[in-house]
């Protein structure tokens, strides 16, 4: 559909029409598609940064950068992955579907859904700049811990710290537009055990977003009067302490990593009933294990801090606490097992990304029980067998569910079908490549490799040597995506309605693609 | 009214402009704080003039859109959801910054006073430090040198607690009276509230100075000042924010709008302002009593 064609006036100047759809947007898929593409930059941004990285591992010795740049690649690369690419990939996911699965004309505030994207360029904007400034680029890690973050930091620190806020106020803004659309906006008759469960993952997910992001508008407030009007938060010289840093850091950064797959739960709790053509087996038991797992969130944080100094009391309930979570992880993994039990399968790309999903998300899940206990981890801590399992919770995890999603619902958006074979071909390279590089990472390790290093001993060669090549097959794969994202915009077989012989919703009901304005009067749900 | 089933704007400019405006504030101050004075003032201005200027067109927009009828009660209730969530997000903004006063008071300060058993660091740091709650002197004197005396919860805060909790019942007043229709309640009740509120802004701006001038208490004073002007600068910031938000609905019952029965902006700062009520009372308890 062309710009000018959803516009008032049919006679305005290209450039304007362009303006006004683009940039003045209130409109929930084109800002939904704005989202998408803003993550996918950030994804390539943040993955050559990866592979940066990855090269200067390839072996011993220093390759190709000083350790204080290899400092501020591995700090950009976490903080664009999390905030830039996967957070805002869920945003745009969310965006484009819950209005169309809820039968709802719109975001609730459609304005404030265009505030809450055009922030992010912004802060992004800041946030790379700071690679080009004096005394370079933030270089404490992505968790910015105290001192190194406070005292120690490098001038661009406050630059960072600008750009957080920045991306603060844009999620909790987009968390306000998800709550009041899931709560209020639904169309007659459907009820919130009938919302569809991706809704539901999108409207927990805001609720620990609501919860969380003040507290990290909390943090790097703290951090920016430490350094310059002489506040003692994490200075023990004036009575404070930097562990008080780690404590609020982690308050804010356990729920922030289920913020990051509870709508991967929600997407693939999508794709596997219809490529499996049956209902989601346990629909509420879904709904109560993400609600339960979110909740849990809030008193596992110490789990990151094991080896800080924290009483030996506080080390057991999080112990504890966080092995609990594994019962409601548990309940979702069977849950998608048994919806496929007996089920009709086929397997076209989202299913396969979906299968992918639960089997290396798993295997992430099992290396974060080993993890969880602490006398265990008092080995582990920061070495590569954390780097290997959040990776594994991230990478087949949070960006496999985008994808899947992406490759689910592309049709839907563009009113075309995408080359199965290059999805395919995306698909067993991405998984293959990411088990290159990720699995020998917890071999290293165990052997005890620590993390945030750039250079090691020599008998971790081969290993990373394995990690690199990897990483870039990984990265080179990822370009097959470009071309099936680009050859579907342009064309290919229409897309039906449905799409998917087993999709049901009210999503699938709507021509594809999408008309500009959906349920300008809400539809009637029945069943 | 025949409003439309859900409003939805067709664009607006108002976004875009608001987040340069952010963008442009930011920066400003981040450079002033760099010592970039020139560049960092004149952005940091132009950000504000633009930020004022677009939150007025913003609202100016929702106001006429509201009085051409076009919000629907299914509009009205996403207002609401919106005002709840924003509160608790602010909620827990507050939440952190006490949770950083108790971890001092309850963790941090003992600890580095050997209060607990098997820990030896403050031996080796700061083996004379005795912790005290308020803090007077600091584990390091040299960098933080710590205040005389303390603000105690008589006087000044004890008369902001009752300007807050009377300016609690005026505000209640006046929205009885706009559900009853007595508009001249309304101004009455309104002015008071917002002269309880600047009355008590003015008490707190006196209060820092004097704690500057007379207690030595500084931002820099250690632990004790930190969390002191951080926890009553953000809630005076946040009334300050309150009352400039009353005024406009003053302004806007003067000028006719409202009624008796829709008035959400009238009911979202009346529950802003109860909110700000409700953390200073925990300030009082908390930071100024015991």
């Amino acid at each position: 559909m062309s710009a000018e064609a959803t516009l008032d006036q049919p006679k305005r100047h290209p450039l304007s029409a362009w303006f006004l759809r683009w940039v003045c947007s209130t409109n929930h898929k084109d800002i939904g598609t704005l989202y998408l593409f803003f993550s996918l930059a950030m994804f390539l941004t943040g993955g050559v940064m990866a592979l940066l990285i990855r090269t200067e591992l390839f072996q011993p010795g220093m390759q190709i950068m000083q350790p204080n740049t290899y400092n501020n690649m591995i700090t950009m690369h976490g903080l664009i992955m999390v905030f830039g690419a996967v957070m805002p990939a869920f945003v745009g996911l969310a965006n484009w579907m819950i209005p169309i699965m809820v039968g709802a004309p719109d975001m609730a505030f459609p304005r404030l859904n265009n505030w809450s994207f055009w922030l992010l360029p912004f802060a992004f904007s800041i946030m790379l700049s700071t690679l080009f400034m004096q005394g370079g680029a933030p270089n404490f890690g992505w968790t910015f811990y105290a001192p190194l973050s406070t005292t120690y930091g490098p001038p661009s620190t406050d630059f960072f710290i600008i750009a957080v806020h920045m991306m603060g106020v844009s999620s909790i803004m987009g968390a306000v537009n998800v709550v009041a659309t899931v709560l209020n906006m639904r169309a007659p008759g459907m009820t919130m055990m009938k919302l569809p469960i991706f809704c539901w993952a999108m409207l927990i997910t805001a609720f620990l977003l609501i919860a969380v992001m003040p507290v990290l508008a909390g943090a790097v407030t703290m951090m920016l009067t430490d350094r310059h009007f002489g506040t003692s938060f994490f200075n023990a010289a004036g009575g404070g302490d930097p562990i008080l840093f780690q404590h609020i850091f982690w308050f804010f950064g356990h729920p922030e990593v289920y913020i990051m797959i509870l709508p991967a739960f929600g997407v693939i709790s999508e794709i596997i009933p219809t490529f499996s053509r049956k209902k989601l087996f346990g629909y509420s038991c879904m709904v109560g294990a993400t609600a339960s797992i979110a909740i849990l969130s809030f008193i596992v944080w110490a789990h990151h801090m094991f080896v800080s100094g924290i009483p030996l009391g506080a080390e057991i309930f999080f112990m504890y606490a966080t092995l609990l979570i594994a019962v409601p992880t548990g309940v979702k993994v069977f849950n998608w097992i048994t919806t496929m039990f007996r089920g009709s399968l086929s397997f076209e790309t989202p299913m396969l990304f979906a299968i992918a999903f639960v089997i290396l998300f798993t295997i992430g899940g099992l290396s974060g029980l080993m993890l969880a206990m602490s006398p265990v981890d008092y080995q582990y801590h920061d070495t590569y067998f954390v780097v290997g399992h959040f990776h594994y919770v991230l990478v087949p995890g949070a960006i496999f569910s985008i994808l899947a999603g992406v490759y689910y619902w592309l049709p839907k958006w563009t009113g075309h079908m995408y080359s199965e074979t290059l999805g395919k071909w995306h698909f067993w390279l991405s998984t293959i490549f990411i088990n290159v590089t990720f699995f020998p990472m917890h071999f290293l390790g165990l052997a005890g490799m620590p993390r945030r290093i750039p250079d090691y001993a020599l008998q971790f060669t081969d290993f990373n040597m394995v990690a690199t090549v990897g990483a870039f097959g990984f990265g080179l794969s990822q370009l097959l995506f470009l071309a099936v994202i680009y050859k579907t915009i342009r064309g290919g077989v229409p897309a039906t309605a449905q799409v998917w012989e087993g999709a049901q919703g009210l999503e699938w009901t709507l021509p594809s693609p999408t008309p500009h304005h959906t349920f300008d009067t809400p539809p009637l749900i029945t069943d | 009214m025949n409003a439309p089933y859900y409003y939805v704007p067709r664009y607006s400019i108002w976004p875009i402009l608001t987040a340069t405006a952010v963008f442009l504030l930011l920066i400003g101050i981040i450079n002033s704080i760099h010592g970039n004075i020139h560049l960092g003032t004149g952005a940091a201005f132009l950000g504000i003039t633009l930020l004022l200027t677009v939150t007025f067109g913003w609202f100016r927009s929702v106001i006429i859109e509201s009085h051409q009828g076009l919000y629907s009660p299914m509009t009205d209730r996403s207002f609401r959801w919106g005002m709840v969530i924003f509160i608790v997000s602010e909620v827990m903004l507050f939440a952190t910054f006490f949770g950083a006063l108790f971890y001092a008071r309850v963790v941090s300060v003992p600890f580095l006073g050997g209060i607990s058993e098997g820990y030896f660091t403050n031996l080796l740091l700061w083996p004379d430090f005795q912790p005290t709650w308020p803090l007077f002197i600091n584990p390091d004197p040299t960098i933080f040198p710590g205040q005389q005396s303390v603000i105690g919860p008589v006087g000044i805060p004890m008369l902001n607690t009752l300007l807050l909790l009377t300016s609690a019942v005026t505000l209640t007043w006046a929205h009885w009276a706009l559900k009853f229709n007595q508009r001249e309640f309304v101004v009455c009740g309104l002015m008071l509230t917002i002269v309880l509120g600047l009355t008590f802004l003015g008490c707190q701006v006196y209060e820092y100075v004097l704690a500057h001038t007379h207690d030595g208490l500084t931002l820099a004073s250690g632990i004790y000042g930190t969390t002191f002007f951080m926890l009553t600068g953000f809630h005076g910031a946040h009334v300050t924010v309150g009352t400039i938000m009353l005024i406009c609905i003053l302004v806007r019952i003067l000028r006719g709008h409202f009624s008796s029965t829709n008035h959400f902006g009238f009911e979202a700062c009346a529950w802003y302002w109860h909110f700000v009520d409700v953390v200073w009372l925990f300030l009082f308890i908390f930071v100024y009593w015991i």
